[in-house]
């Protein structure tokens, strides 16, 4: 029930602070061009194949490494420069997988070599996917899901609404903000080629109200009669998440287990409109994104366009540095990020932004035993029963956890955020998927 | 009146009815039960641990009274059990190749190299999908004691260097710990053929090297010493053909220059280092 007094959300979810006012007003910035680079293969979706050897110069905007399989991206050179290894390099997520690694040419201009632009007027469905899949266009939210498997929708399922994440509901993260703010028309540039091409009637742009410059921006940008809606929601997390954000914009549930186009919606991140603008328009594919460096551990919060690959501890120094007194560093937004155990890591196509915190904010409070204060049920926006699921999780009762829906859980996080005895709930949540997927893994193999 | 008798008459009518069901069931429907198995459960150790390959130890006795499993398949019965459970039914015990579960890494904190220092939630699977915990090396042992925690027979003890330690004689091989590990590194072995390499790192020389003094860096000497090709290089790591039986002894440890491989007829690391 959306009241006319009151913004359009959905039910549960939590209210953290969004200390966003560090880096809301800065204009996104240039990060200058670093000694080396190194691009996992593995960036959203199955591994690319790489379509370079060691000690081959490339150019900036070259294709390095080819999409393996349809739910898979291309890479491209974020500099020009020269192969020197591929071989395996630290993962944010800790492992150590394949990468390319480049070393930059110090001497050159590094202008991108723009690929041919293309009409996407003139392409079919299926080109059309092929032409995104070629650009390394991923989901630039955070999830980095392949952008092209979204547009090869089957025809037992039209699409009526195309739907604009603009909510950025993390804490911290301003880059969707900043997007929003200065790139407006080519935000919609991106939408248009998108809507057009799924065959959708109108296209909605859900942005939290807390960005007014935002939200003025885009409609600035909206021509008369157009079908394009500039929804300001209510500031609460996870109005991020996709089912969230449609339940807000049409107060329709997507069921559990179904994706947004069983009710006829594609949602995909304002940023990747950007590079879907710039890909068809001016043939430059993904090789930088906008990252968040945020957090009271950083001397100057910023918003970096950053080449993807840059090392987060030269992206660190290009803001000043840290704080001596910080000790974590997390990739993403503070809610679904992940801590990084090195900082000699790359920015992914994925990373939304580098946070670093110091004891006060990393701090666990002792915990305690549950409440039953019924707390983590009024958060879940899944509806799940997240104190339940926790102690099934510690009990390693699998099928018991499976019959409570914990695969719909989204580890959003809300329930440890709103917890009052610091159970690590989302942990536990995460611990039983991991085991239960092995456990489906191992009984599949023999 | 009439009532009560209608109603008496109806339920004795139901009664003689499915009595009758009943009986017939039980004379032409009965399944003949071999008394023996129930004998024979009550010798195993009930607890049903599954290491022998069978659900539970009520099918296992099944089994055995079937003659389709030999008596030495309870990894758990101590050998004068199994001769007892052997002598009743009269047949022979059989010979168990017997396993223990064997951890493939040798890097504790004392070999390892720590990048961070994990301080979340207490559980190997949870520093193991949290950036990989603080270990460098993303292959191995994280000491958190997931292991410990699922067995089920006190056989894992996590020693001071945080490597956990199994008691060869306790463990039953059933396979829990193996369940229990969210980096795949313990394998059931057959404690007759004791070679071991304590090692999954798939790089090779200084990369190797680079993240623990204990990892395997494919130099490849091991190999080389094998008697009659028993090892061989698979994706930078030894791998030992136990399926054929034959216990190389230990000679292909003598030239490794970290310690990667190992010929352990006993438990791996050092019970001395066992946590207070």
């Amino acid at each position: 029930m959306n009241l006319p007094f009151r913004l359009q959300s959905f039910r549960h979810g939590v209210h953290p602070d969004d200390h966003k006012q560090g880096t809301e007003h800065l204009v996104v910035e240039h990060m200058p061009f670093v000694g080396r680079y190194v691009l996992p293969l593995g960036q959203g979706g199955k591994p690319a194949k790489p379509t370079v050897t060691r000690g081959q110069r490339v150019r900036r905007g070259e294709r390095i490494a080819t999409a393996d399989g349809f739910v898979s991206t291309s890479l491209h050179a974020p500099v020009d420069g020269t192969i020197v290894d591929l071989g395996r390099h630290r993962h944010p997520n800790g492992d150590l997988v394949d990468c390319i690694e480049i070393e930059a040419d110090a001497f050159s201009l590094q202008t991108i070599v723009p690929h041919a632009t293309v009409d996407p007027d003139t392409l079919d469905v299926d080109n059309f996917v092929a032409h995104v899949q070629q650009g390394g266009i991923v989901g630039l939210g955070g999830a980095a899901f392949p952008a092209h498997v979204k547009y090869k929708t089957p025809a037992e399922k039209p699409v009526r609404h195309f739907v604009l994440n603009g909510c950025e509901c993390e804490p911290f993260l301003t880059c969707d903000h900043r997007t929003m703010v200065e790139r407006p028309a080519e935000v919609l540039r991106g939408a248009r080629i998108i809507a057009k091409k799924l065959g959708a009637t109108d296209i909605h742009i859900g942005v939290e109200h807390n960005k007014p410059d935002a939200i003025a921006a885009l409609r600035a940008q909206v021509l008369p009669g157009e079908a394009i809606h500039v929804t300001p929601l209510e500031v609460k997390y996870p109005q991020g998440a996709e089912k969230m954000l449609i339940k807000a914009l049409f107060g329709q549930e997507v069921p559990a287990g179904k994706l947004p186009l069983d009710v006829g919606c594609v949602v995909n991140n304002v940023g990747t409109m950007v590079a879907i603008a710039d890909w068809f328009d001016r043939g430059i594919p993904l090789i930088e994104r906008v990252v968040t460096v945020s957090g009271p551990g950083v001397r100057r919060p910023a918003n970096v366009r950053v080449p993807l690959g840059t090392p987060v501890r030269d992206l660190l120094a290009h803001c000043a540095g840290t704080v001596p007194e910080t000790r974590e560093f997390v990739m993403g937004g503070p809610m679904m990020g992940s801590s990084l155990a090195s900082i000699d890591v790359p920015v992914l196509k994925g990373t939304s932004g580098v946070l670093a915190f110091t004891a006060a904010e990393t701090a666990r409070g002792n915990e305690f035993g549950c409440l039953k204060c019924g707390r983590c049920l009024d958060a879940c926006a899944n509806f799940l029963n997240p104190s339940v699921l926790a102690r099934l999780s510690r009990h390693g009762e699998f099928d018991a956890l499976e019959a409570n829906f914990v695969m719909d859980c989204m580890e959003c996080g809300a329930c440890s955020f709103t917890c009052p005895s610091n159970i690590p709930i989302v942990q536990l949540i995460r611990v039983a998927k991991s085991a239960i997927r092995d456990q489906k893994r191992k009984e599949k193999k023999p | 009146m009439h009532d009560v008798l209608m109603a008496g008459a109806i339920m004795a009518g139901l009664g003689i009815l499915l009595g009758a069901v009943l009986a017939f069931a039980y004379r032409f429907l009965r399944v003949p039960e071999d008394p023996r198995a129930q004998r024979v459960e009550s010798m195993l150790p009930s607890s049903n641990c599954g290491g022998c390959g069978e659900p539970g130890c009520r099918a296992f006795a099944e089994a055995l009274v079937k003659g389709l499993r030999q008596p030495s398949g309870c990894t758990v019965a101590s050998k004068e059990r199994v001769a007892e459970i052997a002598n009743f039914l009269g047949v022979d015990a059989g010979s168990l190749d017997r396993k223990v579960a064997r951890l493939h890494c040798g890097g504790g904190r004392a070999q390892a190299v720590q990048i961070a220092a994990y301080e979340g939630f207490e559980s190997c699977r949870a520093a193991h999908v949290t950036g990989g915990g603080g270990k460098g090396c993303s292959w191995g042992c994280l000491g958190l004691a997931d292991c410990e925690l699922a067995c089920g027979f006190a056989a894992i003890t996590m020693n001071g260097n945080g490597l956990p330690v199994v008691d060869v004689d306790k463990c039953t091989a059933c396979g829990d710990c193996v369940v229990a590990c969210p980096r795949d590194l313990f394998e059931l072995l057959p404690l007759r053929q004791p070679l071991l390499v304590q090692c999954r790192v798939p790089l090779a020389g200084a990369a190797a090297r680079a993240l623990c003094t204990a990892a395997c860096d494919a130099c490849g000497r091991c190999v080389q010493d094998a008697p009659d090709g028993l090892l061989r290089m698979v994706d930078n790591l030894p791998r030992f053909d136990y399926a054929r039986g034959v216990d190389p002894g230990p000679s292909p440890t003598f030239r490794c220059p970290t310690g990667a491989i190992q010929y352990v007829p006993q438990q791996q690391f050092a019970a001395a280092e066992v946590r207070p």
